[in-house]
């Protein structure tokens, strides 16, 4: 195939790529995005598989049979584990508008600047290797394919004009700088990107399986046909048998955590994962979705791989055996398809990890390390936000340069899958300190920065070292007698480690040291407040629905500070939009400070843009920020507990003693009544002993005075004498009487024959009623009865309502009645007196059982009586455990009514 | 010698009767009422000389009696003799402030007041 059309293909494939790209984002910004769904999301996770998994696991197949799904296992097999992890990091990283993993790390231990700084370079380290041999892999594929170009001599890498990879690489980077340079998200979201890569992962797995069916059923006769051709062949049978699996344990189980950890923490990975997610339900089914892809296109692996070593001659790569296949079988077409999705696979490695090595570089590299070294350049630049892109652009730009120059002097010379695991062993120094951040709040920046400055160094010593020493760069002596001549620091053996391969090795150990130091510098040393907060927001994730603000550490900024910041590091249109987004209270006026709400949110909005370290650096001179120890924390949380406890306490002191002095208030008031009441008494009952004294004496006086009085005249006044005595006599003895209910109420234990009292209470009062001319009728069926009164009580409740009644009466023709009755059913006596007079005032029927209230009679001058009677009455029927009541109005008189139960 | 007018005004009728006696005996004129109502009445119609006023009365009492009679064109040269049984020395200064001449207090003696009578007519 020309060469000429292979490369006008591989543009025109980056040119649809990009094409989708825009068209994403067009979309995303009317807001239709194609992105925003679970299956897009799971497509683009798979950004995982690259040219390692295109090319490099056939290789890899071909040497240790099913070995090579190690590396697939891991993610697939551990789907739960990684189900949960990711649910966390996105939430925090949602919340705390993490962009990149070494600002996830950075943010996690107190926004530590080194820590960020440190996780960049490890990450530097870890991928350039990995974006390198996606080169190899182009350049590699473009050779084959254009092997039967005669006139391709061109192309021949003599020359660094003549050599391809240069260029795909200068065309990969000017790609990924427009991917992913084009404006300043503070979320980084990238809709079109993802597009991009989701619609790529499609044509990957096409052009795979393609491949894959044209082996395994079209140069063979299916699975079967291919398999037992392998067992029969000797270069192919040993690769069927569990032996050749036999990879050392150590080294099966190292690539099954190296893969799951990296198809985390894997920049490009976390990039996808967690950055660029909308909705963190999809993390649900991308955790099927994502395995069923690693099913899907690993199923021929295996196939071809032996297909290859069946077929194509021994000098042939395995590593390319995918594309050789069909080459040899002279499938143009499918050649140019498997071609493609190499390149593919290869393209959207590079331009996500890219991306996003950027960010980091960018972010917790260069702009700490710019702001450290601050000085009145910064406040110079007007923008930095377009400054900031510059640097990525330039930052992409050096990073492909180093990749290149990486595979130009080492991965020519490795097979893919090797140097994939060094990258993957670079990632792995990043999960302690993710891993432990995310569950042991104890977990501190000091030791993180132990555990992964060490795990840095064994890594760096154990791996990418030593290659360059395998590839001739450094002396080969290292390999074999160890660093120094020191039989102790052989890279593939170190501290004597004997019998596994260098992987292990260098996981073992690393892992030893970086664990180690952070576990033990963590438990050892203590924590900033700052990392304490953070701290616990990583932890506890599912407690917080909003982030909430230490108030102990009290920023202090003017409104217009915050504003001004917003203004200079993105925008005066970006700024602006942002504070309309700003939900809370804006203060109004410039100079006000401003509140802890928009404090945060202008912390938070900067974080998105820069990265925590990067934001809090430059927030550190507009906000006042006071730092405390934590024994001062400890005193405040302390203090403020107390306080509110004894607020609390307080809170409910002040309300019994408002109940208290509400009922003090209420018996005072009762108080007063009643000394109001008993003064009322006294004057009252006063008056009424004085009225008949004065008529007494009075008439006495008379009656001495006077010589020749009438007798007849004598006579009466001595009967009126007579009966005022009488009258005082009852005034007195009715008022001991309310003294004694008043102070005892008991009960009554006495009994008397009903009958027998009525009869005598009537006949009592008979006088009076023929006085009036009025008739007192006696009415009773039930002469054997008895009421569980005494009784003089008794009768002196009768003679009270019955006085009563013929006080009341009808002046011409009064009728009073006393009936007594019983209720069949409950067995009640119920004694009735009845008087057809006026009916008693609506206003008297409250009080008509109080003490001295008398209702008055129209015709009389003043009511006969001490306004007592009712009163004792109706004590006495209490003590007798009855009840009295009276009914009134004016058709039916008045009836009083005594019930004895 | 015309008869001088005494109206009697109390709630409780025996008082009044014993008063009525007393000064019946020694020559006066006397109408009486049970309450202040009537003795307004009794004012205008009788037109007394003297007025023997009880204060604790229903309905209108003996000091808005008083207080009537004071203001009254025609009554002005009327006695005015309480009979009460409050006796606190701010009832009696109530009962001067409503323009009473004299002040007794219940129980009375007859005595008493014959002569405070026989001094006012």
């Amino acid at each position: 195939m020309g060469a000429g059309w292979v490369i006008f293909v591989s543009l025109l494939y980056l040119v649809i790529l990009f094409l989708i790209a825009i068209y994403g984002h067009r979309l995303a910004k009317s807001g239709k995005s194609i992105v925003n769904n679970p299956y897009v999301y799971a497509l683009s996770m798979t950004v995982y598989c690259t040219v390692w998994t295109f090319y490099g696991s056939v290789g890899r197949a071909t040497q240790t049979g099913l070995g090579f799904v190690a590396v697939y296992l891991g993610p697939a097999v551990l789907a739960p584990v990684w189900y949960m992890l990711m649910r966390k990091i996105i939430m925090i990283s949602k919340q705390l508008r993490i962009t990149s993993v070494a600002d996830f790390i950075s943010s996690r231990y107190g926004k530590s600047t080194f820590l960020g700084i440190l996780t960049t370079v490890i990450l530097i380290f870890g991928i350039i290797p990995y974006i390198s041999i996606q080169l190899k892999a182009i350049g590699i594929s473009f050779d084959l394919i254009t092997q039967s170009d005669a006139k391709n001599t061109f192309w021949d890498s003599s020359s660094f004009y003549r050599d391809k990879v240069n260029y795909f690489t200068i065309l990969l980077a000017l790609f990924t700088i427009l991917f992913g340079t084009r404006s300043l998200d503070p979320n980084e979201r990238h809709e079109g990107l993802i597009a991009a890569i989701a619609f790529e992962s499609i044509v990957k797995l096409i052009a795979f399986l393609t491949a894959g069916i044209f082996v395994v059923y079209f140069v063979f006769d299916g699975m079967a046909d291919i398999f037992s051709k392998a067992a029969t062949n000797p270069k192919t049978s040993e690769l069927l048998t569990l032996s050749s699996t036999d990879m050392a344990k150590s080294n099966w189980f190292w690539v099954l955590i190296l893969s799951a950890i990296s198809m985390m923490f894997l920049p490009r990975q976390f990039h996808v994962t967690v950055v660029e997610n909308t909705n963190i339900s999809y993390v649900r089914q991308a955790s099927w979705l994502f395995p069923l892809y690693l099913f899907l296109i690993c199923i021929f692996v295996l196939p071809i791989a032996l297909g290859g070593l069946l077929i194509l001659p021994s000098t042939a790569e395995p590593d390319m055996f995918v594309l050789s296949l069909p080459m040899h079988f002279g499938q143009g077409w499918l050649a140019l398809l498997v071609y493609i999705g190499g390149f593919s696979a290869a393209a959207s490695m590079v331009v996500v990890s890219v991306i996003s090595l950027s960010i980091m570089v960018s972010n917790n590299l260069l702009m700490p390390l710019l702001l450290k070294t601050r000085t009145a350049t910064i406040d110079g630049y007007a923008l930095l936000s377009e400054r900031l892109l510059y640097i990525r652009r330039v930052v992409i730009v050096v990073i492909m340069f180093l990749a290149f120059g990486f595979y130009k002097s080492v991965s020519s010379s490795f097979p893919i899958v090797s140097i994939g695991l060094i990258s993957f062993a670079a990632i792995l120094q990043l999960a302690p300190a993710i891993i432990g951040g995310l569950f042991w709040s104890r977990a501190n920046v000091k030791g993180a920065s132990a555990g992964l400055s060490a795990g840095f160094f064994i890594w760096f010593i154990c791996l990418p070292l030593p290659t360059l020493s395998e590839a001739g760069i450094l002396s080969s002596t290292i390999i074999d007698q160890g660093y120094f001549g020191m039989e102790l620091l052989k890279p593939y053996a170190l501290f004597g480690l004997q019998n596994v391969d260098s992987i292990s090795n260098a996981c073992i150990w690393s892992m030893i040291f970086n664990i180690g130091l952070f576990v033990i510098v963590s438990l050892v040393t203590t924590q900033e407040v700052d990392e304490l907060a953070q701290a616990d927001i990583y932890v506890n994730i599912e407690k917080y629905s909003t982030i909430p603000d230490i108030e102990v550490l009290k920023k202090v900024a003017s409104v217009q500070k915050l504003k001004q910041l917003l203004v200079r590091y993105l925008g005066a249109h970006k700024a602006r939009s942002l504070l309309k987004d700003f939900k809370g209270k804006l203060s109004s006026s410039n100079d006000d400070q401003a509140s802890q709400d928009f404090i945060h949110y202008t912390e938070q909005v900067l974080t998105g843009a820069f990265g925590a370290a990067s934001a809090k650096l430059l927030l550190s001179d507009d906000i006042r920020q006071q730092n405390i120890s934590l024994e001062q924390l400890h005193e405040i949380i302390n203090q403020t507990k107390e306080i509110l406890e004894y607020s609390h306490a307080l809170e409910n002191k002040t309300e019994e003693l408002t109940q208290t002095t509400n009922e003090l208030a209420a018996l005072n008031q009762r108080l007063t009544e009643l000394d109001e009441m008993k003064a009322e008494f006294i004057s009252t009952v006063t008056h009424e002993l004085r009225t008949p004294i004065t008529t007494i004496r009075s008439f006495s006086q008379l009656m001495k005075t006077k010589e020749n009085m009438d007798p007849a005249q004598k006579s009466e006044f001595l009967s009126i004498i007579l009966k005022e005595c009488d009258r005082v006599a009852r005034l007195i003895s009715q008022v001991l009487e309310v003294e004694k209910l008043e102070t005892v109420s008991k009960i009554d234990e006495g009994s008397c024959h009903l009958h027998t009292v009525t009869t005598l209470a009537i006949k009592r009062l008979q006088p009076i009623a023929d006085e009036k001319n009025a008739a007192l009728i006696y009415e009773s069926h039930h002469e054997d009865l008895y009421v569980p009164l005494s009784e003089d009580k008794f009768l002196q409740v009768l003679l009270n309502l019955l006085s009563n009644a013929l006080k009341f009466c009808d002046h011409e023709n009064g009728i009073v009645k006393l009936s007594v009755t019983r209720n069949t059913v409950n067995k009640t006596i119920l004694i009735s007196i009845y008087n057809n007079g006026q009916h008693i005032p609506d206003d008297y029927k409250n009080r008509i059982f109080e003490k001295f209230t008398q209702v008055k009679d129209g015709n009389l001058a003043k009511p006969d009586g001490s306004g007592l009677g009712l009163y004792i009455t109706k004590k006495f029927v209490e003590q007798g455990q009855g009840k009295i009541y009276f009914f009134s109005n004016q058709q039916a008189g008045t009836t009083f009514t005594v019930e004895f139960g | 010698m015309i008869k001088k007018k005494i109206l009697i005004v109390d709630d409780e009728p025996n008082i009044v009767l014993a008063l009525r006696v007393l000064l019946e005996d020694q020559g006066y004129d006397i109408e009486y009422c049970y309450d202040g109502t009537s003795a307004l009445e009794k004012l205008v119609t009788f037109s007394p000389d003297l007025v023997l006023l009880d204060v604790m009365m229903p309905g209108v009492d003996g000091y808005t009696v008083a207080k009537n009679i004071r203001n009254h064109q025609n009554a002005e040269h009327t006695n005015i003799i309480f009979l009460t049984a409050k006796g606190t020395k701010d009832d009696k200064m109530e009962g001067y402030d409503s323009g009473a001449e004299y002040y007794i207090v219940k129980p009375f003696d007859n005595d008493d007041i014959l002569e405070k009578v026989r001094e006012l007519l």
